[in-house]
């Protein structure tokens, strides 16, 4: 009798895991929300997977990160849609964690929680007068130039100087310079926010200085938008060719890095010994070996940024030989370039949300291989069952597209185990997105589901079409709302 | 002789082009539309090069070659891969899962495969600026490496294997070490 229950015990058991669907939900819709979501769909034919988004629009990055002359790099869009289009996969659009649902009341709904929100602060200089007016971070002007509601309304001041003073050389800084620089022609046959266009077509920015802390063979971008950016049309590019003689230590660093090497020689064969400036002809220079010691107050706006001033610096290696990192360090020698723009473009940083253990110095949430680590301060590694990380948040700001792929199969493979072990199964079936309709509702949140999304599409293609343009994205909350719930 | 030297004329010509189309594609806004032009553009010119050589009745088992995909779990796939169509293309026929986030389009390099033979390797064109660009970034980058979307199908390549690599292992630990060339 005894052994009958516990079969019986046993078969309900099978029963639920079989009858009742896993309920995960996914917070954020960038590359690493629909890897996430796309390979889970993959993995087990009784999952489903609900995606939120604090936007009405889906894609994260791709549609507010990627640059607007990059159409190749967002053709993974339509993978993307192929998950979204999956009948066990929901979205919910306008949704914020936080705001319009708690990270508990997620948790209590769903059999997990997979968070992969990105990183939307900025790492910050901290040095003197780095609030003045005419320094942005670079993700508010890419946000700004890619048609991010949030940033609608940035008007960075792109008319009082010549000149555009970046730092930061990774591929944002790339990006930021190359809107800057490239032809208006060329820009206005891209998917460019129409209000971005308007006032880069008025901008005076004739020069604009990469500022970079370490040398060229430091410099954080990839050959492809460098090899880009060096191929402007009429364009001037400055390389001091003293920047470029290398140390016996960078040699190192280049021959255990590819991308390092391809990079430097990409830098080297842009050098022109003794070139002048062509009169009106625009000019990116690559400065080196300097660091930002404090923003200058223009002259005549007070309030607005008029210059920076950069401390040169000189290389000191850390560590072995055979890994060796090398760090900038002052020398205590100082010049000051003038400027009326200013992007930092220095790294994201990830946000917290209530309930959620947080690395702030790191600015990821602390996890093992994708598990979020419940207290990572006490000296045990304890997880926290059912909730994971993917993406930025998870590794921090860097990366391709691809990259978020195998983060995201990482991060799978532990929720794989956790399934596999019993840990993800409930008595009682989760209420899922029922739940979380239930939940939206009572709180009068508009969510803008998947087909809402198809709706601002199909009008963003259509107001694209009349100039020309594959699409001309809707900038504002208002738009975005009124045009999804149609 | 005159042969061989026709096929590198033509492998000549055909790299030509590809630098041309990676060109446009950066404007481009429907860079798959235009590979499928490339892709159709090559078949035509491989097509009259082995029908030359070759009988008419042997043309028909000659415009297919085979290729073994090996998984990420070490699991081969045998498929027969019509001359002039590039590898991602083929394992997507095919169910294979290789990804290909820019639909070869030269913007990404999710379509990551390693050569597994060196001397097919060497019967490869060089890689584009453009595609090492891409594989700069690719995950586990060994010496036999490319994109799936670069490697097109010619005869000389029948019988190629191909390793998907995987996110969380690495093929040198795991019993294959591609030879230095």
């Amino acid at each position: 009798m005894k052994s009958f229950g516990k079969i019986r015990r046993i078969a309900r058991c099978f029963s639920t895991t079989s009858s009742c669907p896993l309920r995960i939900c996914v917070v954020g819709s960038g590359p690493a929300g629909f890897y996430t979501a796309e390979k889970l769909l993959k993995a087990y034919q009784s999952v489903e997977v609900d995606i939120i988004d604090r936007l009405p629009t889906p894609f994260g990055l791709v549609r507010s990160g990627v640059a607007p002359d990059h159409p190749e790099t967002k053709v993974v869009i339509n993978q993307f849609l192929r998950v979204a289009q999956n009948e066990r996969c929901s979205f919910f659009g306008n949704v914020s964690l936080g705001s319009s649902v708690t990270l508990l009341e997620l948790r209590n709904m769903y059999n997990a929680v997979v968070l992969a929100y990105g990183a939307e602060s900025d790492r910050s200089l901290g040095i003197p007068k780095e609030e003045l007016a005419g320094i942005y971070a670079a993700r508010e002007f890419v946000w700004w130039y890619n048609g991010h509601p949030d940033c609608r309304s940035l008007a960075p001041d792109l008319k009082s100087s010549d000149t555009a003073v970046i730092l930061g050389q990774g591929n944002v800084a790339l990006d930021v310079a190359r809107i800057l620089l490239r032809q208006i022609e060329e820009l206005a046959r891209t998917d460019i926010a129409s209000h971005a266009l308007a006032a880069l077509e008025e901008s005076s920015i004739r020069k604009v200085y990469l500022v970079g802390r370490r040398g060229p063979v430091q410099a954080a971008c990839t050959a492809k938008e460098l090899r880009e950016i060096l191929g402007i049309k009429d364009l001037g590019v400055y390389i001091k060719a003293a920047d470029l003689v290398t140390t016996p230590a960078d040699e190192i660093e280049m021959k255990n890095s590819r991308i390092r090497r391809r990079v430097h020689e990409l830098l080297s064969k842009a050098v022109t010994p003794g070139c002048a400036p062509v009169a009106g002809q625009r000019e990116l220079h690559f400065v080196f070996f300097r660091k930002p010691d404090m923003f200058l107050e223009s002259d005549d706006k007070s309030g607005h940024a008029g210059g920076i001033r950069l401390e040169k610096t000189a290389l000191k290696g850390v560590g072995d030989d055979e890994s060796v990192r090398q760090v900038a360090v002052g020398t205590g020698e100082y010049e000051d370039i003038s400027c009326g723009l200013a992007l930092k473009s220095i790294g994201y940083k990830s946000v917290a949300v209530d309930g959620l253990p947080f690395d702030t110095y790191k600015g990821i949430v602390p996890n093992d291989r994708g598990r979020v680590l419940a207290d990572a301060s006490c000296g045990h590694v304890q997880h926290d069952i059912g909730l994971y990380v993917c993406g930025w948040l998870k590794r921090g700001p860097t990366g391709i597209i691809g990259t978020n792929l195998h983060c995201a199969e990482e991060t799978i493979s532990c929720i794989s185990d956790d399934i596999n072990r019993g840990a993800l199964a409930s008595g009682s079936t989760k209420p899922g997105r029922e739940g979380l309709r239930q939940v939206l509702d009572s709180r009068n949140t508009r969510v803008v589901p998947f087909d809402g999304w198809g709706k601002i599409d199909c009008e963003e293609r259509r107001r694209g079409s009349l100039k020309n343009k594959p699409r001309e994205k809707l900038a504002t909350w208002e738009e975005l709302l009124e045009v999804a719930c149609r | 002789m005159f042969f061989s030297r026709f096929c590198k004329l033509g492998v000549h010509a055909i790299r030509n082009l590809e630098k041309s189309a990676t060109l446009t594609a950066r404007t481009s806004y429907a860079p798959k539309a235009h590979n499928k032009y490339l892709g159709s553009l090559r078949n035509e010119l491989f097509c009259s090069t082995t029908a030359q050589a070759n009988s008419e009745q042997k043309t028909e088992e000659k415009e297919k070659i085979n290729v073994i995909f090996c998984d990420k779990d070490g699991e081969e796939t045998h498929i027969k891969v019509p001359v002039g169509m590039s590898m991602l293309e083929a394992a997507h026929e095919n169910d294979i899962e290789l990804e290909g986030a820019c639909e070869g389009s030269l913007a990404c390099s999710t379509c990551h495969v390693i050569v597994m033979d060196v001397d097919q390797y060497n019967k490869l064109s060089e890689p584009t600026d453009e595609e090492n660009d891409m594989l700069d970034l690719a995950f586990g980058l060994s010496e036999t490496s490319r994109l799936g979307c670069q490697i097109i199908a010619k005869p000389e390549l029948d019988g190629i294997r191909l390793a998907i690599p995987a996110a969380t292992r690495n093929f040198a630990v795991d019993g294959f070490k591609p030879k230095p060339h």
